[in-house]
């Protein structure tokens, strides 16, 4: 080995706190870039992969009941490729063994044939016979929620009639990567399942011979969607056509996409934060060190070593840094990758998982590691390349304090020796302060975006779940049913309370922009269910008008007064102009509000409802389950406690798991800042220091100096750390809005406290081990070394 | 007999240091000659100039004005590449404070030039000439300042260099110590003919010299040869 390779290892041995503090920090954005990219592609290829060989389709259609002769049509139309009928209907299951009410999704098979598109995947079993007329497939997941194997017996509501039901087998398809039932806020494989039978058996069951209620399309790849949707939509309107709708508003494809998104998003916000500060503390280190080792500098040119060697010298420290990283990293990375990986195969269900990080991610990790690295050292290491000898030879010259406008202020305020001392230095290298301040205000930063999030959490949660929606449990009914009927559902067993609502889906218009949504309707005063604005208020839906929340309203470029057009899909393709009474800040959806006698009064029909309300009393909630598995008009059920429990149990899991991880973070931060600065301080000060003691100053006097700047400094950080925080919270609640929900902008003072608190105690932590040093100074050494 | 080659020779060397406001001429047109084989002793206060020319003829430092030969090579025309092969061919350094690495080994402080020289001696045999065979494996801070002075001048004469330039190679150490580092030095130049200047504030050591060069304000102020020399064990200060 070159000796001058051996003195790079060893000046690495003797610096290995302060580069492991960096090598920390830099592991941190290493492990995030690797789990954020490495899942992000991974999870994109698999996604591919799984919709290209099951060919997901591109288009999907609801109607209430369509010819079949009508699919000849939707055929024809230009860029479609290939188009599938169904019929797709919801149905109460009583499942052996399970004392809840169970909802289910029935998916008819084609008859003839194996479905062509949303191909689903067969993991045990056998598909049912199409000939059969009890035989179901249902979807993996639940089966083993359920403990349900081929063979296994369970019970339907089919049109009415309650029929024993024998699964031959369990499958996945592309449609149900993420299987959420309506109105669900999270899937629960065990109450809502997915059921393929033979397409006689659903024709029969639901009355649909000769007909289909749902199509899917896959087109050509030069077809244009929006002109697909529009012809489709012509096709279906006199059918009650629901509005057809592309991939990106079909449930499963959009949670996975912005899982997709946010890995995305992560991969390119967070990492060049740590790259950064790495950069920016390698380059503080190095720096320290071509200046310590000046003379060995003029001496290695003197023997004739060239600027290009000694820059590669130091160039090659800050590498074995990045090296220690980037080591650190992929360990840390390669085991978040496979814990998220877990995660990612209990939320979402894909056949095979293309969970192994990438080579490229280790390969990209590593490449920006050493990049951040050497680009940090660079200037330092040319600064070395470019000394000339004879001037490396020679001493530094002695920084030249010169009295300014701010010293004749400090003089005035007749501070302490020690604190001009600390201020004076500030003065000195401003650069270098400010870069340090900075530093610690991200981690402040990072800690008070990382508290908003959860706040915010609490926030929506408790305007959607304590505020807005009150109720115990939501029935759904598919058809709708009438008013009247809600006074049987009040008498059900356990029911305290029940009311109606109607969720009509409809094109709002206004101009030339429009938007498919529900309109939900209710009685004013109703109390189960609320429209609650950001404010707090209860308010209702004035007779004749609509109230839109303010996204919707964004989106149909509305204002409170305007005139938009109201299509409502479905039975009866009427359109009408209703006034906008006025707008609503919700977080949940895109929400638009009608009374429902008003809604009623433009059908020109009796008041239905489409859901009903429940407040019940958890004794009978058993017989309650008892009943509703027998009611075949039920379409779903929502049990909003036990969802609310879950939600909030999994919210609480999450956020801890990432407070945790923010925390750590800004702890590693902190820490590579203020102990490196504190090292570097102590370097350069050591002699000053040391004259302190010689002078008669304390122990305790002379390391108030070393930690006073790297104190002050984490003080001053505060204040930019909150701003810095706020812009990112900022950014965050801008970037996960979107028309699922709304992120509200919520700061408390106790997320900016906790946020000051870590970042000022891992400071002074910092600082004191640094001190210990100041305490074991030799102070006859000191002296007598050669500045 | 022939005269002897001449290794440098300067002509009108000026060395002008601005610092802004003030300009100090270290070197006023300085016209000298040194020979092959020479031991020559360069003596003068503080800032007349001795080190500015060790460091200009060292490839160290570049003249402001005039010119530099070594041998036919005209140091004055090069640029800091040359200046670096120069150097790592030719030149052996020997400073006041060592200059060693501190976190090399005395062998391995000798390798750090055996690396990228040409025809080294081995790290080893550098380091029995200055007599320190005993001490290779410790580290500069296990060492005397004597040990560490003779560590810097194995370090120098391990690349077998033409010249060997010393700035105050005695300066920080005591007579004794100071006395076995001349001895080197004078060994070295001996067996193995090496043109040697010296820098110095002591004059005591002029004795030894074949040639002592006085300097003042810049300007070589005379220049006398020693008829006979002494040996530096005659020395003490």
């Amino acid at each position: 080995m070159k000796a001058l390779d051996r003195k790079l290892l060893r000046d690495f041995r003797r610096l290995w706190a302060q580069a492991a503090a960096i090598a920390l920090v830099l592991a941190c954005g290493v492990a995030i870039l690797m789990t954020s990219f490495g899942m992000y592609g991974a999870l994109e290829d698999t996604r591919d992969a799984y919709y290209d060989r099951n060919r997901f389709a591109d288009v999907f259609a609801d109607a209430n009941r369509v010819p079949d002769s009508v699919l000849t049509d939707i055929r024809a139309i230009p860029g479609v490729r290939q188009a599938e009928a169904r019929v797709i209907d919801h149905v109460i299951l009583d499942v052996p063994g399970q004392p809840r009410t169970v909802t289910a999704r029935v998916i008819s098979l084609p008859e003839a044939s194996a479905p062509v598109l949303n191909v689903p995947l067969l993991r045990s079993g056998r598909m049912p016979d199409p000939a059969a007329t009890d035989e179901i497939a249902v979807n993996h997941p639940f089966a083993v929620a359920n403990g349900l194997r081929p063979g296994a017996r369970l019970r339907a509501n089919l049109g009415g009639q309650r029929r024993d039901l024998t699964v031959t087998g369990t499958v996945l398809s592309p449609e149900f990567i993420y299987t959420i039932g309506p109105g669900a806020l999270m899937p629960d494989n065990e109450t809502f399942g997915i059921l393929w039978m033979p397409a006689r058996m659903a024709d029969a069951a639901f009355d649909m011979d000769g007909a289909f209620d749902n199509v899917t399309l896959r087109l050509d790849p030069h077809a244009t969607l929006a002109d697909v949707i529009d012809r489709v939509d012509r096709l279906l309107a006199p059918y009650g056509g629901l509005g057809a709708y592309g991939r990106d508003s079909q449930v499963s494809h959009s949670f996975v996409d912005a899982e997709i998104d946010q890995l995305r998003t992560t991969a390119l916000i967070l990492p060049p934060i740590f790259f950064g500060i790495t950069a920016f503390l390698v380059g503080m280190v190095i720096g320290r060190i071509i200046a310590l080792e000046r003379s060995e500098i003029g001496l290695l040119k003197a023997i004739g070593y060239s600027d290009v060697e000694i820059c590669v010298h130091y160039l090659m420290l800050a590498g074995l840094i990045a090296l220690l990283g980037t080591g650190l990293g992929w360990a840390v990375g390669t085991w978040l990758s496979q814990a998220l990986a877990r995660l990612y195969a209990q939320f979402f269900d894909f056949p095979y998982l293309i969970y192994r990080v990438s080579y490229d991610a280790y390969a990209i990790s590593a490449v920006l590691a050493l990049l951040s690295a050497a680009l940090g050292a660079a200037r330092s290491a040319l600064h070395a390349a470019r000394m000339p000898p004879a001037v490396a030879m020679a001493p530094p010259a002695p920084p030249r304090f010169k009295r300014r406008a701010l010293d004749r202020l400090l003089s005035r305020l007749r501070l302490s020796q020690p604190v001009m001392m600390i201020l004076r230095a500030l003065m000195r290298w401003p650069v270098r302060a400010a870069m340090t301040t900075l530093g610690l205000s991200l981690a402040v930063a990072i800690l008070v975006a990382s508290s908003f999030f959860s706040d915010a959490l609490d926030r929506l949660i408790d305007n959607a779940f304590t505020q807005s929606n009150r109720q115990d449990a939501i029935l759904l009914f598919t058809p709708d049913i009438p008013e009247t009927a809600l006074s049987a559902v009040a008498a059900l067993p356990g029911v305290l309370r029940a009311e109606g609502q109607m969720f009509q889906a409809a094109v709002l218009r206004h101009g030339h922009l429009e938007k498919d949504v529900p309109i939900e309707a209710r009685r004013p005063g109703t109390d189960l269910s609320r429209i609650i604005d950001g404010s707090g208020r209860v308010l209702d839906a004035p007779p004749g008008g609509i109230l839109l929340s303010e996204r919707l309203a964004m989106h149909l470029a509305a204002r409170p007064g305007d005139v938009i057009e109201v299509e409502f899909l479905g039975d009866r393709g009427e359109t009408h102009r209703v006034h906008v009474a006025g707008l609503v800040q919700q977080y949940l959806g895109l929400g638009a509000y009608m009374d429902l006698a008003t809604l009623t009064r433009l059908k020109r029909q009796a008041p239905r409802i489409t859901v009903a309300n429940l407040l019940i009393d958890d004794a009978h909630l058993p017989e309650l389950h008892a009943v509703l598995k027998q009611t075949p008009e039920l379409g779903g059920l929502i049990m909003l406690t036990e969802m609310r429990r879950s939600f909030q149990d999994t919210i609480r899991q999450n956020v801890t798991i990432m407070t945790t991880v923010y925390i750590t973070i800004a702890v590693l931060i902190t820490f590579g800042v203020a102990y490196n600065g504190a090292r570097i301080q102590l370097s350069e000060r050591a002699r000053e220091l040391a004259s302190l003691r010689i002078l008669g100053f304390t122990r305790a006097e002379v390391s108030f100096v070393l930690m006073g700047e790297t104190l002050l400094l984490a003080v001053l950080a505060q204040p930019l750390g909150w701003a810095l925080g706020g812009l990112i919270a900022k950014a965050l609640a801008r970037g996960s809005t979107s028309d699922l929900y709304t992120v509200p902008l919520v700061l408390e003072p106790s997320g900016f406290a906790r946020a000051s608190l870590v970042v000022l105690a891992a400071s002074l932590i910092s600082s004191l081990v640094v001190r210990r040093r100041l305490d074991r100074l030799d102070l006859i050494a000191v002296m007598k070394t050669r500045e | 007999m022939s005269p002897p080659a001449a290794i440098f020779r300067t002509e009108g060397l000026t060395k002008v240091y601005d610092t802004g406001a003030l300009k100090v001429h270290a070197l006023a047109g300085v016209d000298i000659t040194l020979y092959a084989g020479e031991l020559s002793v360069l003596l003068g206060p503080s800032g007349s100039g001795k080190s500015t020319l060790l460091n200009i003829l060292g490839g160290l430092d570049h003249a402001t004005s005039g010119r530099v030969w070594f041998r036919d090579t005209e140091l004055t025309q090069l640029g800091d590449r040359g200046l670096t092969l120069y150097r790592r061919d030719h030149v052996g350094f020997v400073f006041q404070f060592y200059n060693l690495v501190a976190s090399l080994t005395a062998r391995e402080n000798v390798q750090l030039v055996t690396d990228v020289a040409r025809d080294p001696m081995r790290p080893e045999e550098a380091l029995e000439q200055v007599g320190l065979s005993q001490r290779m494996d410790h580290f500069p801070a296990e060492m005397s300042g004597g040990e560490q002075q003779r560590v810097a001048i194995a370090r120098a004469i391990a690349k077998r260099p033409e010249v060997l330039l010393c700035d105050e190679p005695t300066g920080a150490l005591d007579s004794q110590t100071g006395v076995q580092v001349l001895e080197a030095l004078k060994s070295i130049n001996d067996t193995l003919g090496t043109t040697t200047a010296v820098i110095t504030h002591n004059a005591a050591i002029r004795g030894m010299a074949h040639r002592v060069i006085w300097f003042r304000d810049g300007r070589i102020d005379r220049v006398a040869c020693n008829a006979t020399r002494i040996a530096p064990s005659e020395i003490s200060w």
